[in-house]
């Protein structure tokens, strides 16, 4: 049975319960039941849907990995033709047996026929090719006897799915009507299965964590298998070439990454630093009721529109004064210097927000003791408050370079495609993100060393910008007791 | 002490020179701020103006009017004009026509030229014209054999012409058109055969290919974006404020507690790009749904956008004081009842600003989208139902004008320009509303 | 009630030192103090009383022009320092308030060293030519504040890690290292525990040897233990002002028996 059945089957189920434990709970008469009705009905609602839905979901996602595996492990050694992968057999399995579904639902084959056939002697290919199913070539047996064997289990499987969740609907329905009397306390049963429900939302936090992790420590295993680490780690060259003999060495990356994360911190924090002090200290209400979100709005600019803006306007701009017809210093538009500016640009907001928030934070009595002793209010700012802020700030700072680092977009456009160890700013240089793009969006095949150096680059992406937040976190909270 | 302190009988009116150096040191440090303020402005006005300047140039479109003689014996050769065989009908039968119109139009008008045959006229017409005018035709069968006035689009060459982008001195290595052309318009020009006029084929067309940029359109990567708006909207409010509630209201103070913040605090500031290796890894390669399908990118989104719902809910949270919880229980409520019927209306305002300030930071993500599948991907069919919005493959906007920008191509480029603009505009409604809301039915306590 | 010791008062005609003038302050609308005349001398405690909201913090605020960080106060009338109006146009309030020192309700250190906090003031006036100077300076506050003993060890070490009593001697300290002439002081010790209070006034009458000190405080009993001169505040109105002993045995106005009685405040 499909899924979509089964799922509206057990919604149809959970509605019938609803009612059916309402409706026992008002007409049983007698004392006045410790909840209102309508938690009566939730409560077999729930153990209708609960149980079920769950068991569904983890159907779902096993059984293809069962099945898979079972198909796999019957594969002869001889299935797996020169050049191919297992992989790519895999999904021409998949493809086939996809492809006689459609075949006998379309009325082309009797399912019979689909599971009896042989490769030798029917076509199976024009077969497919009716179903809509095109092939590159012929189907071989292996592959034939392997989609069989993969119909046949996934029908047994969908077999047992639709019995075990049916199952459990019902007897979800039997047990809380049953439980439909006065002195149940409904309520109470139905806010632990919502507490629960809760709970759950929240440990997505967690999930997504897992997730990442996994995605990027598996695939960098794998990566770290046909690559070695220690020429990652320790090669500073960069130069993938998909016919094989890259060579894939991490540092000119690293090194472009915090070059422009660099001269993006040199604009933004001088900038965001002294917008944000005289916003805070010196500008009137009514300067900040529209200075204040104006710079808010160069936070809300998308990054793709920095980007472009980098390539097609800063990058021309500063060419025609850097360039040959200039000083000489530049050879292209995009380049380190250019990728930076545009970056400090749009890190000026976060920064200043940032600082406003902490110099806000600053106690006032501090102000009044300084202002008390004869002080300018250059003298207090520069004296007293933005020392006491100083941890904040830094924790600012090192957040905006965390930002800086993981940024995409802008390099992608701003700074160009040469992985280059070059001090010069008006170079062109190229990021670990930009990387990340432009390895995993070619027409790469997902086992090779050039697709999955992608994921090793994630991987230390990761690692760094979550360093450099709880550093950040870590100092903020240290100094703060200084004056609580 | 008396000493140290009698600086003199004037003391107080007299300006001491240290006092007036420390003053002119106030002045410059006000000064530095409020020039960096000044900055920072200067910047959003270079960008916006940029945009604007650089984009609004896409939203008109050349077009050339000419009459057209629909030729029945091209189009019709039976003369049943029957629908199956007008179809058969490609559009190498009607490049002819148009072509023969324009160089009639060009000779009834007087206009002086070295070219002799209709065919010369290729350069001015857009390779689409004939598509265009083919369907028409299929639509309007009765038009066949007669004459009918045509907005012909323009070829991408002659739309640069007239928007300044190309020059004759631009195109003397071009194969595409020459300098003989380039006059022709300029005649055509004056009598107003040749004209610019808005272009509602950007906003809701899709995308073209490489070599028509003067077809290319945004509006199907729009409803892309819409499908995935919509995934992160039904997805990542729910979860979120779920989440926020737990948080906020019933979780114990224990290590799974703690956990679960530093994991969410530590989200909100991981890089997009990470979370599009994670949708990769995670939907693509485990999960096997469609590359570059709007559910999957809705999917990706989501879980970037739950950290920051979850911060600014958890925030709209705390700000309903704890006498409206205390007073609920007060009357015999349990604390889910307090919860859900008294806090959680309360904070409802803060939530929905929260969520579309988070959706509209989500419209505007590429990297991620860039790493399911949405890149080198032309979006060139409206989707065919529901379903098939979500599940089949499509851009986004953001993902559209990577694209178009990568394409190298003046055109483009304006129409990457023209795309960012309509992107902002979205992103300005959202921030508007998101705004209005918040003073509208923000309460102060 | 009060047995307060009062100390020996060698009212010998001192000269004055502030002298006020039908002095108005409005907060916005508020009219928050009301034609107050007094006339402050020179090395004597005197204390602001009187109930909550009536305006004695208000006043003392205006001595120094801390008043003027608040953008909606405004103040008329006359206030002069040694004869000269400190409202005046050509007065820079920095340096008015080199020479009226401020001691807070709240101890509020600087997140600095022990001699940073010190220091600050000297520094920014430019009091010492040299290292030598300001450690100098620095000690000689240090013992005005009665806390030189306990901090000449640590002098580097931060200034928030002392005890609350420690932390007002401190800033008291910090007060007087610019060399005031007159030392404002709004509730110094209402945060300290009592043992910190009797230390803080016992500093306050050694102050008195060298500065004109302005306290204000809630405790009639403090007033009474520490002052020579008492002005009696209700309401925005400076309702009496005389010694100390007279206003708290033999007050003049009805309104100041009311206070001193406990019928009202």
């Amino acid at each position: 049975m499909p899924v979509l059945w089964l799922f509206l089957i057990v919604l149809a189920l959970a509605a019938i319960g609803f009612i059916a434990g309402r409706m026992r709970v008002t007409s049983a008469g007698g004392e006045r039941p410790h909840s209102l009705p309508n938690y009566y009905g939730w409560n077999v609602a729930m153990k209708v849907m609960a149980p079920a839905f769950l068991a569904l979901v983890v159907w779902l996602l096993v059984q293809p990995m069962l099945v898979d595996r079972q198909v796999t492990a019957g594969l002869a050694e001889g299935a797996v033709p020169e050049g191919s992968t297992l992989g790519l057999v895999m999904s021409d399995v998949r493809r086939v047996a996809g492809g006689l579904d459609t075949a006998v639902s379309l009325g082309l084959i009797t399912a019979g026929d689909a599971d009896a056939m042989s490769a030798a002697d029917s076509d199976v290919r024009s077969l497919l090719g009716e179903a809509g199913v095109a092939l590159g070539s012929d189907v071989s047996p292996e592959v034939l006897e392997a989609a069989q064997r993969y119909r046949a289990m996934n029908a047994t499987g969908d077999f047992w799915r639709s019995a075990v969740v049916l199952l459990l609907a019902v007897g979800g329905l039997v047990w809380g009507v049953a439980q439909s009397h006065g002195t149940f306390r409904a309520r109470n049963s139905v806010e632990t299965g919502i507490r629960i429900i809760l709970l759950s939302a929240a440990s997505i936090a967690i999930l997504t964590t897992i997730g990442i992790v996994l995605s990027l420590v598996g695939n960098t295993w794998h990566f770290f298998q046909i690559y070695p680490a220690s020429k990652f780690f320790g090669s500073f060259t960069w130069s993938p070439s998909f016919g094989g003999g890259s060579e894939l060495g991490i540092w000119p990356l690293l090194w472009g990454t915090l070059y422009i994360s660099v001269i993006a911190l040199i604009v933004a924090v001088p900038i965001g630093l002294f917008a944000a002090v005289y916003l805070s200290e010196y500008a009137g209400p009514r300067m900040r009721a529209w200075a204040k979100p104006l710079l808010e709005v160069l936070a809300g600019i998308p990054t793709i529109v920095y980007g472009l803006f980098a390539l097609l306007t800063v990058g021309p701009l500063l060419l025609s004064v850097f360039g040959r017809d200039g000083l000489g210093w530049m050879q292209a538009g995009t380049a380190v210097m250019t990728a930076g500016l545009v970056m400090g640009i749009m890190l000026i907001p976060f920064v200043s927000s940032l600082s406003d928030d902490i110099i806000n934070s600053v106690p006032q009595s501090l102000r009044d003791g300084s202002y008390g002793l004869g002080a300018t209010q250059s003298e207090t700012i520069k004296q007293v408050i933005l020392p006491a802020a100083l941890p904040g700030i830094v924790g600012a700072v090192l957040l905006a370079a965390s930002r800086a680092i993981g940024e995409t977009m802008i390099v992608v456009f701003g700074a160009g495609a040469a992985a280059r160890l070059s001090l010069n700013p008006f170079d062109a240089m190229t990021t670990v993100t930009a990387k990340i793009v432009s390895q995993l969006t070619g027409d790469a095949d997902f086992a090779s060393p050039e697709a999955l150096v992608a994921f090793a680059l994630g991987m230390t992406l990761f690692i760094i910008t979550l360093g450099l937040n709880v550093f950040a976190l870590y100092i903020v909270r240290k100094y703060r007791e200084q004056y609580e | 002490m008396t000493d140290a302190t009698s600086q003199g009988g004037s003391r107080l009116t007299a300006a001491d020179s240290r006092t007036k150096k420390r003053n002119a040191s106030e002045k410059r440090f006000r000064a530095y701020g409020l020039a960096a303020i000044g900055t920072g402005l200067f910047f959003l006005v270079v960008l916006l103006t940029s945009i604007i300047s650089n984009g609004s140039t896409a939203f008109m479109q050349t077009f050339i009017e000419v009459p057209v003689y629909l030729d029945p014996e091209a189009l019709d050769p039976n003369g049943n004009r029957d629908p199956a065989d007008i179809s058969k009908v490609s559009t190498f039968g009607y490049n002819p026509l148009i072509q023969n119109a324009v160089f009639e139009q060009v000779q009834d008008k007087g206009i002086a030229t070295d070219y002799e045959d209709a065919g010369d006229m290729r350069a001015l017409i857009s390779a689409s014209a004939a598509a265009q005018l083919r369907d028409r035709v299929i639509a309007n069968p009765d038009l066949i054999g007669e004459t009918v006035d045509f907005q012909i689009l323009a070829s991408s060459r002659v739309d640069g012409y007239l928007k300044g982008r190309v020059s004759r001195d631009s195109i003397t290595q071009d194969r595409n058109i020459d300098a003989g052309h380039l006059d022709l318009v300029d005649a055509l020009r004056e009598d107003g055969t040749v004209h610019k006029s808005f272009n509602f084929a950007f906003i809701t067309g899709a995308d073209a290919s490489e070599s028509r940029p003067e077809q290319a359109g945004l509006g199907v990567s729009m409803l892309g974006s819409l499908f995935m708006m919509l995934v992160v909207l039904f997805l990542a409010l729910p979860i979120g404020v779920a989440a926020s509630i737990y948080l906020e209201e019933f979780a114990p103070q224990n290590k799974f507690t703690d956990f679960i913040e530093v994991n969410i605090s530590n989200l909100a500031a991981v890089p997009s790009i990470v979370f599009g290796i994670l949708g990769l890894a995670a939907f693509i390669q485990f999960a096997h749904l469609p590359q570059s399908a709007p559910l999957v990118g809705g999917l990706t989104l989501t879980l970037m956008t739950l950290p920051t719902i979850v911060i600014s809910t958890r925030a709209s949270l705390k700000a309903v004081p704890p006498s409206i919880r205390d007073a609920a229980l007060g009357v015999g409520a349990s604390k889910m009842q307090s919860v859900f019927h008294h806090v959680l209306p309360l904070a409802m305002p803060g939530i929905l600003t929260g969520t579309i300030i988070g959706l509209a930071q989500a419209l505007g993500e590429t990297a991620p989208l860039l790493l399911i599948g949405m890149v080198g991907y032309i979006a060139t069919n409206y989707p065919e139902g529901v379903i098939s919005g979500f599940m089949s493959p499509n851009s986004a906007m953001p993902a559209q004008i990577y694209e178009w920008a990568k394409r190298a191509d003046p055109a483009y480029y304006e129409r990457a320009w023209g795309g960012i603009i309509i992107l902002l505009v979205f992103l300005l409604v959202m921030n508007v509303i998101a705004i209005i809301l918040r003073r509208k039915f923000e309460r102060r306590w | 009630m009060y047995d307060a010791p009062l100390r020996k008062t060698d009212v010998e005609a001192n000269e004055i030192k502030i002298s006020a003038k039908d002095v108005q302050v409005f907060y916005g609308d508020n009219h928050a103090i009301k034609d107050v005349s007094v006339e402050l001398q020179d090395k004597t405690v005197t204390a602001f009383i009187g109930p909550s909201g009536c305006g004695k913090s208000t006043f003392l605020r205006c001595l120094n022009r801390m008043n003027d960080t608040i953008d909606v106060c405004r103040v008329e009338g006359l206030i002069a320092l040694d004869g000269e109006d400190i409202y005046d146009k050509r007065v820079d309030p920095v340096q008015l308030r080199a020479k009226v020192g401020m001691v807070f309700q709240k101890p509020n250190p600087f997140p600095k060293s022990i001699y940073d906090n010190v220091a600050y003031g000297p520094r920014i006036h430019g009091l010492a030519k040299n290292k030598a100077e300001l450690d100098d300076i620095v000690e000689k506050a240090l013992r005005r504040g009665a806390i030189w003993n306990e901090v000449k060890d640590r002098l580097h070490a931060p200034g928030t890690g002392l005890s609350g009593g420690q932390q007002q001697r401190l800033c008291i300290a910090r007060a007087v290292a610019t060399e005031p002439e007159v030392l404002l002081m709004d509730e110094p010790c209402s945060a300290l525990d009592p043992i910190a209070t009797a230390q803080v006034e016992e500093l306050i009458d050694e102050l008195r040897t060298n500065y004109s000190v302005v306290i204000v405080t809630h405790s009639m009993q403090q007033a009474a233990r520490v002052s020579q001169k008492t002005a009696f505040f209700h309401l925005g109105n400076l309702v009496e002002y005389g010694e100390t002993s007279q206003i708290f045995t033999n007050p003049v106005d009805s309104r100041t028996e009311s206070y001193i009685t406990g019928r009202i405040g």
